[in-house]
């Protein structure tokens, strides 16, 4: 049996802002992790980033992340740095957190 | 201070208007990342975590009134209102947006200031000794001839392409501060049987992945030939770098693989050749240079005033113990202002602690201000009946903590909090540490101690060298620390050892304080300094202080 695949969303920065993005449903990005859109197979994963890949002229190194749906039914980010992008540094209330 | 001559002030504004073109068609969509981020890095500006950082360079770490007050500026104007300074001696704002930084560039280049050769594979901001022209132990201020390094190498037509970054550092004093031994080329100047000054020139030192303590591959260099040979050592290693794997590009693989003496005679046939092109002498171009790096007329005129607040202050005595060193002229001191206060982020300043560094420096310092690659910031000439002043206007600014070269003093990388290299936090770590250390009262009591915190096997934090180092990793999807123990960045240079298997985030703390009960517990007397208990003990007795038996089984094996 193939292995259960992971769901995955698309995230980047922001080109001009450097902002910490998120690849949405209906394809524009988004600040919050929340309205990452999780793909949930390969082949969908590959579609969104090359839709991702494609507009090099708003974003920057766009790639997929590993998320976990909760009870929520929202994605939440399953790497300890992924967590770190959500939200900004941990020494001041900067970034994301203080929005 | 070194002023720009019309040749640079030329360059750097060029280069600004160049990256502003280069923006705007990045912006309009001309060019791609691929084609824009090697020039923006060529602009020390990196894409981090949460947004653009820029790196701007601080030659030999020298800052004067006019320039920190800049810095502030560009802090409260693009960024938000502080600044990190690294331990390349260089300043980095974490929060720059894109269409930002050719203001700011312009605005830097207003003061002489720039970002050039801050990133990319060419010869990086040249370190120096941070008590350069103030030290009592110095043979000669290294400034003039790092400012001439700084000519030499920027923008440096054949050298724009090395096969990685390239580091030099340069100390004029026995007592090295400016750790030349961790770097690509470390420079000593020394002075030989005929009394004359020279230069010890060291290769192939480094940090990171492979660490290696540089090796000595001219003893003694005469000043006149200082640029042939490094043009040299450099041409050699262009040519021979290994560009097939990025780990194994640095000039220390190159020494370690080939061997010293293969690299030295084929340094010194490089030489050979390129010496006659090099028509000025450099002992010339030195001194020529030295005459921006004049001692200051120094007022010695003293009062009671020091001496009075030393009995009447117990918090200024401290600081006096702690935060000053013996200046050349004894009616000085050399002040280190700690940018370490208790739980905040080493090396960080806000816009208003950099204004009243300018403000001292200018009203008492002689104009002064330097970086360390401690990320402290250090007043080199302040005069002793004027430091209890000093010391009132650091107070009031939260510039007065009492621990330099002690346990909270840490050096720390920006780490996951900022940086994309990065596999674990090191910031939280240094301010926990800190905070706990201060809880238990014991910084005093434990006398000299280097932390030394890197993020990721890059080694920005400098742990191979720390007295006690930390280095942050990612083990399956959990930040772990590795700790080493009996590092040392001076001239007893060594690399430390590892304790063993790392430690999860809640565990490092409890590890740090076992260490230093272990010490306190086995000095031979309040004398003896961590290091020196270490260097007499060795690794054991932490050991099974860090991996009591039942302990050191699979749980720790698994961390």
């Amino acid at each position: 049996m193939a292995r259960a695949f992971t769901p995955k969303i698309v995230t980047a920065n922001d080109l001009l802002v450097g902002d910490v993005i998120y690849l949405t449903r209906s394809g524009a990005w988004s600040r919050l992790h929340e309205e990452a859109h999780p793909a949930t197979s390969e082949e969908q994963a590959r579609t969104m980033l090359e839709h991702a890949q494609k507009q090099s002229d708003r974003i920057v190194g766009p790639y997929l992340a590993d998320v976990e749906i909760g009870d929520d039914d929202r994605p939440h980010p399953v790497h300890f740095r992924e967590v770190f992008r959500t939200r900004g540094p941990s020494n001041y209330p900067h970034g994301k957190q203080a929005q | 201070m070194y002023v720009y001559q019309e040749f640079d002030e030329a360059f750097v504004r060029e280069r600004v208007r160049q990256f502003r073109g280069q923006v705007e068609k990045r912006v309009d969509g001309a060019l791609s990342e691929d084609e824009f981020r090697p020039l923006r890095l060529m602009n020390g500006l990196y894409l981090q975590l949460h947004a653009y950082m820029l790196r701007i360079a601080i030659p030999y770490g020298s800052l004067d009134s006019a320039k920190m007050r800049q810095l502030a500026f560009l802090a409260d104007k693009w960024d938000k209102g502080y600044g990190h300074f690294t331990t390349r001696q260089n300043i980095q704002f974490n929060w720059p947006q894109l269409t930002d930084v050719p203001d700011m560039l312009e605005a830097l280049a207003d003061v002489g200031m720039h970002s050039i050769q801050t990133s990319g594979n060419c010869v990086r901001n040249v370190t120096a000794d941070h008590f350069a022209g103030a030290a009592a132990d110095e043979l000669e201020d290294p400034r003039a001839t790092a400012e001439l390094i700084r000519q030499w190498s920027t923008d440096h037509p054949e050298f724009q392409f090395l096969p990685r970054k390239f580091k030099i550092a340069i100390t004029g004093s026995p007592n090295d501060r400016a750790v030349t031994r961790a770097h690509d080329i470390g420079i000593r100047m020394i002075e030989n049987d005929a009394g004359e000054t020279g230069f010890e020139i060291i290769v192939g030192g480094g940090l990171g992945r492979s660490p290696f303590e540089g090796k000595v591959l001219r003893d003694f260099l005469p000043k006149d030939h200082l640029l042939p040979y490094l043009e040299a050592v450099l041409q050699v290693y262009n040519l021979a770098g290994r560009r097939d794997n990025k780990f194994k590009a640095r000039i220390k693989i190159l020494l370690h693989e080939g061997g010293l003496e293969d690299f030295r005679e084929r340094t010194e046939k490089a030489f050979e050749e390129i010496r006659a092109r090099f028509e000025r002498p450099a002992g010339e171009m030195i001194d020529a240079i030295a005459k921006w790096f004049e001692p200051p007329v120094f007022n010695n005129v003293q009062t009671h005033a020091f001496d009075k607040a030393l009995d009447a202050n117990p918090a200024f005595r401290s600081f006096v113990e702690t935060n000053t060193d013996e200046h050349r002229n004894p009616a000085y001191a050399i002040v280190t202002v700690s940018l370490k206060p208790i739980g905040g982020t080493p090396g960080d300043a806000t816009a208003q602690q950099m204004r009243v560094m300018a403000d001292i420096a200018e009203e008492f310092g002689h104009d002064e201000i330097r970086v360390s690659h401690e990320q402290n910031l250090i007043l080199p000439h302040i005069r002793k009946a004027d430091l209890p002043v000093v010391y009132e206007r650091l107070r009031e600014a939260g510039l007065a903590t009492a621990n330099a070269g002690l346990i909270s003093d840490i050096i720390a990388c920006p780490g996951m909090d900022y940086c994309t290299l990065a596999t674990a936090r090191s910031i939280p770590i240094a301010q926990q540490i800190a905070t706990r250390f201060d809880e238990l009262k014991l910084e005093h009591e434990i006398g000299p101690l280097k932390i030394k915190i890197s993020g990721c096997i890059n080694a920005c934090g400098h742990h191979h060298v720390g007295h006690i180092g930390i280095l942050g990793l990612d083990k399956a999807g959990a930040e772990s620390y590795q700790i080493t123990l009996g590092g040392d960045a001076t001239e007893t240079f060594a690399l430390g050892e590892r304790t063993g298997p790392g430690f999860g985030a809640d565990e490092i703390i409890p590890a740090i304080e076992t260490i230093v009960s272990t010490y306190l517990d086995l000095r031979d007397s309040e004398e003896e300094t961590f290091l020196e208990a270490f260097r007499r003990v060795g690794m054991t007795p932490f050991k099974e202080k860090l991996y009591p038996e039942g302990k050191s089984g699979e749980a720790r094996n698994a961390a």
